[in-house]
C-alpha cells in the first residue's frame, strides 16, 4: 500500500487531531457528504448522466472515482463507467526522481471517445498531476469534454488548471502537508493537515 | 541500475519490478496511439554486429513507443568494416552524446567491455555464447502471464545448450524467480563443466526428453545453432529431431496446462515440429509480443530515473 501522497508541506490550529498530531479537516461523514454533493453537481453540470465516464488517478483518485459512481447511482439510478488513469509515464519530473513503479490504466469498455470524462483525484495542488493526466487521456482517445473533480483543493497552482468540482477548498501554506486517507488504501477516512514540525514530534 | 549486461547483476526484486512494469507497458501495445512521452529527448543506438529480426526490431519499437530517438547500426555498415577498432567506434558514437547503446556482438563479454569505454547505458542484446538477458526476462514474463507466479514451477530447457546464450540467462532468471530447471540435451550439446554447475545450483540434467515432459509446467525448445557448429554434434538432423525434437507425438506427453516456448527463430521440423509450434499451448508469438513490453520496461528502468544520469567516461561500468 502506498503512503498517502505527499501534498506538500499546511497552519494548524484548533479542531480534532489524528494520531500524528495533524489536524483533521474532513472526517468520514464530511468526505461522504462532499462526494454526494459533487455527484449532484456533476449531474447538474452534465444535464444528466449521458456519456459520463469517471477516470480515477491512482492511488486515491481510483477509490474516490468508484465512490462517486456509487453516489451517482444512488442519485440517478444508472451505472457510470469507471476507469483508472495512471500518469507515471507522463510526469514532468521523471528525470529528477528515482524510477517510479507504474500502476495500470484501465479504460472502461466503451472507451473515452466522445464521452464526458471526469478526472477524479484526491488533492489538487500544483496542477502538474492533472496536466500529466490530460496528456495521458489524449493518448487513449478524444473525449468530448474533460472535467476535474477533487476532494481537496489546497491551492499553490503552478499551471493554469482549476477544478470543476471541489469537495473542500483548503487554503494552506506551502510548508504545510495535506494527507488524504481513505478506507480502501489506509483503513480510515480522513483528511489531515500537518506541519513537518508536528510530524516530527 | 545503469546497465543490463547479465541476469546475474539483477536481484529477484529488480527482475520482478521489470516484469511488473512490463504488464503496464503491454497495455500500450493495444492502444490506437502506441506512444508514451517517457524517454522524450533520449537517444538510443541499436548496435548489432550479428543478424537479428525480433530483438533488434523489438528494441527499436520499445524505444520509439517511449518517444526516444532510435538509430540502427550494423557492424557491416560502420567504420568497423574499414578496420577501425571496436573501442574507437564506440567512443566515437559516445562522443555524439547518445544515452544508451544496445549491443549484440559475436564475442562473449563485448557489451561488458564496451560499458567500460563509455558513459552511456549499455544493454546486452546477446553476446556470443554468454547471455541474452532481455530474452530471459521476456520468457519469464510470458510464462508468468500464462502460469502465474513461477515459484516452484518446473521448466525444461531443451536442445543446443552449448551454443545458447538464451539458456544461460534463462537458468539464472528462472532460478532467481524460484523455478525448478531441468536441462535436456544430448551429451555433445551439454556445455562443458555443466556437471559442476548443476551440483552447485541445483539444476537437473537429463538426456531423456520423454521422461521429463510429463512433469513440466513449461518447456523451452532451443534452436540448434548450426552456424556456430564447427563439428558434428549429432549424426543427422533426422536423428536429432526424433530424439530431441518436440514432435507431434511428444506433444501428447505434456500436461494439459503446460506451455511451449521457443526464443526463435525456429527450425521447424528440427527442434520443434510445426504441430508443436502452432499448438494452442505454444507461446512463441506471445513471446514476441511480450518482447516489446519487456524491453520498454528495461529502457524505462535504465533511462528514466535520476540514477541513470551520465557518469564519467572510462572505467565507469557498474
Amino acid at each position: 500500500m502506498r503512503p498517502a501522497r505527499d501534498q506538500g508541506p499546511v497552519s494548524t490550529s484548533g479542531g480534532p487531531t489524528d494520531d500524528t498530531g495533524g489536524r483533521v479537516v474532513l472526517a468520514q461523514s464530511e468526505i461522504a457528504r462532499a462526494l454526494r454533493r459533487i455527484a449532484h453537481e456533476i449531474l447538474e453540470g452534465n444535464k444528466g448522466s449521458q456519456d459520463l465516464v469517471l477516470m480515477g488517478i491512482p492511488t486515491r483518485g481510483a477509490p474516490l472515482a468508484h465512490r462517486l459512481a456509487t453516489a451517482l447511482h444512488e442519485v440517478e439510478g444508472v451505472d457510470i463507467p469507471v476507469g483508472t488513469l495512471d500518469i507515471t509515464m507522463y510526469r514532468d519530473d521523471l528525470r529528477s526522481q528515482p524510477v517510479r513503479a507504474m500502476e495500470r490504466s484501465q479504460v472502461p469498455d466503451g472507451g473515452v471517445d466522445g464521452k464526458v470524462v471526469v478526472l477524479v483525484d484526491d488533492v489538487l495542488y500544483s496542477g502538474r498531476t492533472v496536466r500529466a493526466a490530460l496528456d495521458s487521456l489524449a493518448d487513449l482517445g478524444r473525449p468530448r469534454a474533460v472535467r476535474l473533480a477533487v476532494l481537496v483543493d489546497r491551492g499553490h497552482r503552478e499551471l493554469p488548471i482549476r477544478a470543476d468540482y471541489v469537495g473542500k477548498n483548503l487554503p494552506t501554506a506551502q510548508a504545510e502537508r495535506v494527507s488524504v486517507r481513505l478506507t480502501e488504501t489506509d483503513g480510515v477516512d480522513e483528511v489531515v493537515i500537518s506541519t513537518p514540525e508536528v510530524e516530527a514530534r | 541500475m545503469k546497465h543490463l549486461l547479465s541476469i546475474a547483476d539483477l536481484s529477484r526484486e529488480e527482475i520482478l519490478e521489470i516484469l511488473d512494469t512490463a504488464v503496464s507497458m503491454h497495455e500500450v501495445q493495444h492502444r490506437d496511439v502506441k506512444k508514451l512521452p517517457t524517454l522524450r529527448g533520449r537517444t538510443i543506438i541499436n548496435f548489432f554486429f550479428e543478424d537479428s529480426t525480433r530483438t533488434r526490431s523489438s528494441f527499436e519499437l520499445a524505444g520509439k513507443w517511449l518517444s526516444a530517438d532510435t538509430i540502427n547500426l550494423t557492424g557491416k555498415g560502420t567504420s568497423v568494416s574499414k578496420g577501425e577498432s571496436l573501442r574507437d567506434t564506440v567512443k566515437t558514437i559516445d562522443a555524439m552524446g547518445v544515452d544508451m547503446m544496445i549491443i549484440r556482438h559475436m564475442a562473449s563479454g563485448a557489451p561488458a567491455q564496451i560499458a567500460r569505454w563509455t558513459r552511456c547505458s549499455i544493454v546486452n542484446a546477446g553476446d556470443g555464447m554468454h547471455e541474452h538477458p532481455s530474452q530471459a526476462l521476456l520468457d519469464a514474463y510470458t510464462m508468468r502471464q500464462r502460469l502465474g507466479d513461477l515459484e516452484g514451477r518446473h521448466v525444461a530447457l531443451v536442445g543446443d545448450l552449448t551454443h545458447s546464450r538464451v539458456f544461460r540467462s534463462n537458468v539464472l532468471c528462472l532460478q532467481k524467480l524460484g523455478a525448478k530447471v531441468t536441462l535436456v540435451a544430448p551429451a555433445t550439446l551439454m556445455p562443458a563443466g555443466i556437471g559442476a554447475w548443476s551440483a552447485h545450483d541445483g539444476l537437473e540434467i537429463s538426456h531423456d526428453l520423454d521422461a521429463v515432459l510429463p512433469a513440466v509446467d513449461a518447456v523451452m525448445m532451443l534452436r540448434v545453432q548450426r552456424e556456430r557448429m564447427s563439428g558434428g554434434f549429432f549424426p543427422t538432423a533426422r536423428e536429432y529431431a526424433v530424439t530431441y525434437g518436440l514432435t507431434k507425438d511428444r506433444l501428447a506427453l505434456l500436461p494439459d496446462h503446460a506451455v511451449i516456448c521457443h526464443p526463435g527463430p525456429m527450425n521447424r521440423g528440427l527442434e520443434i515440429s510445426g504441430d508443436a509450434a502452432d499448438a494452442a499451448q505454444s507461446l512463441v508469438l506471445d513471446q514476441v509480443s511480450a518482447g516489446v513490453a519487456v524491453r520498454m520496461s528495461i529502457l524505462y528502468h535504465l533511462l528514466a530515473g535520476e540514477s541513470s544520469g551520465a557518469q564519467s567516461g572510462e572505467g565507469s561500468a557498474a
